[in-house]
């Protein structure tokens, strides 16, 4: 701040204090007397009268005390332009001392969770605790809290991985994210309309589920050209590139030939945010933990 | 001095009055215009593309700023969950600033790319669908309604006249990014820039 607007504000604020003051003192010596009297202002309005009575003691003092309290105010704290107070105070520093507090008090306990393999942690009750509190405060809202998933959402407790379930992959997952991309109709753009009912057939067949069994068998040559890229030549999926394993019967799109199809004319994009920039190293680990051992 | 040297002249009570409560604009706000710290926008920021600027717009209209704050304090419960506490150099183009002033719902200062657009497009149109004990209203409409883009241009050239760094060209072409779009594109493209300028923990 320059100097100008510091003293600026320097001068209103102990100007309006000593104002204050200046005002209560003033007005104040106008009063003849301590007692109340039956004197009036002497004015008259519509028969109206005023008395003339100085202010009760307590309310006087209380004003007086009200100036004082502003002027230690300032002394502590920054109120007049540059100059910082006595107590140094702003609220970065708050800020800072509450955080450096918090760090001395849970530091330790988090950075000897953050040292522990994955699957040790997932044995530690009071871990698993505070895991289960980071899982609520940040992937519940799309995991749902019980971390069952939903449409488009995977759940975390049934054992199927998109992108693996060893702790390394799950660590992967919640450092930097994923980004999962299935194209409209696979790798095959040209995709008759035809041919994405037959593969729609085929992709239900590996769970005995096929509408039509003539349109499932045509659809192998189509899958074999749209997908198998992807999710392999016996639907298995790939967990390097995240396409699910079709043969699960676990859907993360629903199962049924509609929604099916819907996914092959118009592809998925799924994304898992990356984390790490959000959550430390060691509350990582601890969610890690948390995850891995709800299906294991 | 006697009272009713003040009482019966009212030109000297009025001066007084207007001296009495200018005091604290006078010293608590006229000085913020001419301070570098709030007037000058932080390293990497960058005035909102037209989509995102429409996208503010719907929020505004849809009274999101209503039950949605959009200000992180400097306390250690709120830069746990929410992220880096706000400064003033990130709302050097807000007009109006969307701060509010009361938490029906999360802090929305940080939320860029927190969520996957397909998490803000589906929590938008049934906030139930992805967080079953949320309160939140649903916003079906958006999905439906194209963004109206007839004021687009004259909304960027408003904030080039305030002092918004946008190009000529940024405004010429503005109306034209915008045809076809849904209102909920324009949304999620405002909702996932929010605070990513600043995206240190801190």
């Amino acid at each position: 701040m320059s100097t100008f607007w510091s003293i600026w504000i320097s001068v209103i604020v102990l100007g309006t204090v000593f104002g204050c003051a200046w005002l209560l003192f003033a007005t104040r010596k106008s009063q003849t007397t301590d007692v109340e009297t039956d004197r009036t202002m002497g004015h008259s309005f519509d028969g109206i009268e005023e008395y003339d009575n100085p202010l009760p003691k307590w309310w006087f003092y209380l004003f007086v005390a009200t100036c004082i309290f502003a002027l230690g105010y300032l002394a502590l704290y920054p109120g007049l332009g540059n100059y910082k107070g006595l107590l140094n105070w702003t609220s970065t520093n708050q800020w800072e001392a509450e955080v450096a507090n918090a760090e001395e008090q849970y530091g330790p306990i988090f950075a000897q969770y953050g040292q522990t393999p994955v699957p040790e942690l997932a044995e530690d009750e009071e871990a698993l605790k505070i895991g289960q509190r980071l899982f609520a405060n940040n992937c519940a809202v799309c995991h749902g809290t019980a971390a069952r998933g939903q449409v488009g959402f995977p759940n975390l407790t049934d054992g199927d991985w998109l992108w693996g379930g060893t702790p390394e992959a799950i660590l992967e997952t919640l450092h930097n994210g994923r980004m999962g991309n299935m194209p409209a109709k696979g790798v095959m753009p040209n995709m008759t309309n035809e041919q994405v009912d037959q593969v729609v057939n085929y992709v239900l067949s590996f769970s005995g589920r096929e509408k039509d069994a003539d349109a499932a068998a045509a659809g192998e040559a189509v899958f074999a050209q749209g997908c198998v890229a992807c999710h392999g030549p016996e639907g298995k999926g790939m967990a390097a590139l995240g396409a699910p394993n079709l043969t699960d019967n676990v859907w993360l799109y629903g199962s049924n030939y509609e929604w099916i199809k819907e996914t092959v004319l118009h592809g998925r994009q799924n994304e898992m945010p990356a984390q790490g920039g959000r959550l430390s190293g060691d509350q990582i680990q601890i969610l890690a933990a948390y995850v891995y051992s709800l299906s294991n | 001095m006697k009272h009713e040297i003040v009482e019966k002249n009212l030109g000297l009570m009025i001066v007084f009055i207007i001296l009495t409560i200018s005091g604290g604009f006078l010293a608590e706000v006229v000085p913020l215009f001419f301070l570098k710290s709030v007037n000058e926008p932080i390293e990497g920021l960058e005035p909102l593309s037209a989509l995102e600027l429409e996208g503010r717009d719907i929020y505004i209209r849809e009274g999101c700023h209503v039950c949605h704050t959009q200000q992180i304090r400097p306390f250690r419960a709120e830069t746990e969950r929410y992220g880096h506490y706000s400064v003033a150099g990130e709302f050097v183009y807000e007009r109006p600033f969307l701060w509010g002033s009361k938490r029906t719902g999360p802090d929305l200062a940080r939320v860029g790319g927190r969520y996957s657009d397909a998490w803000q497009r589906q929590h938008l149109y049934n906030p139930r669908s992805v967080v079953p004990e949320s309160n939140m209203p649903a916003f079906p409409w958006l999905f439906e309604d194209v963004v109206d883009h007839k004021g687009t241009a004259a909304k960027l050239s408003t904030l080039q006249t305030l002092g918004v760094p946008y190009t000529d060209e940024q405004i010429a072409a503005a109306a034209g990014e915008l045809e076809g779009t849904f209102e909920i594109e324009a949304l999620v493209a405002y909702l996932q820039q929010l605070g990513t300028v600043l995206s240190e923990k801190r």
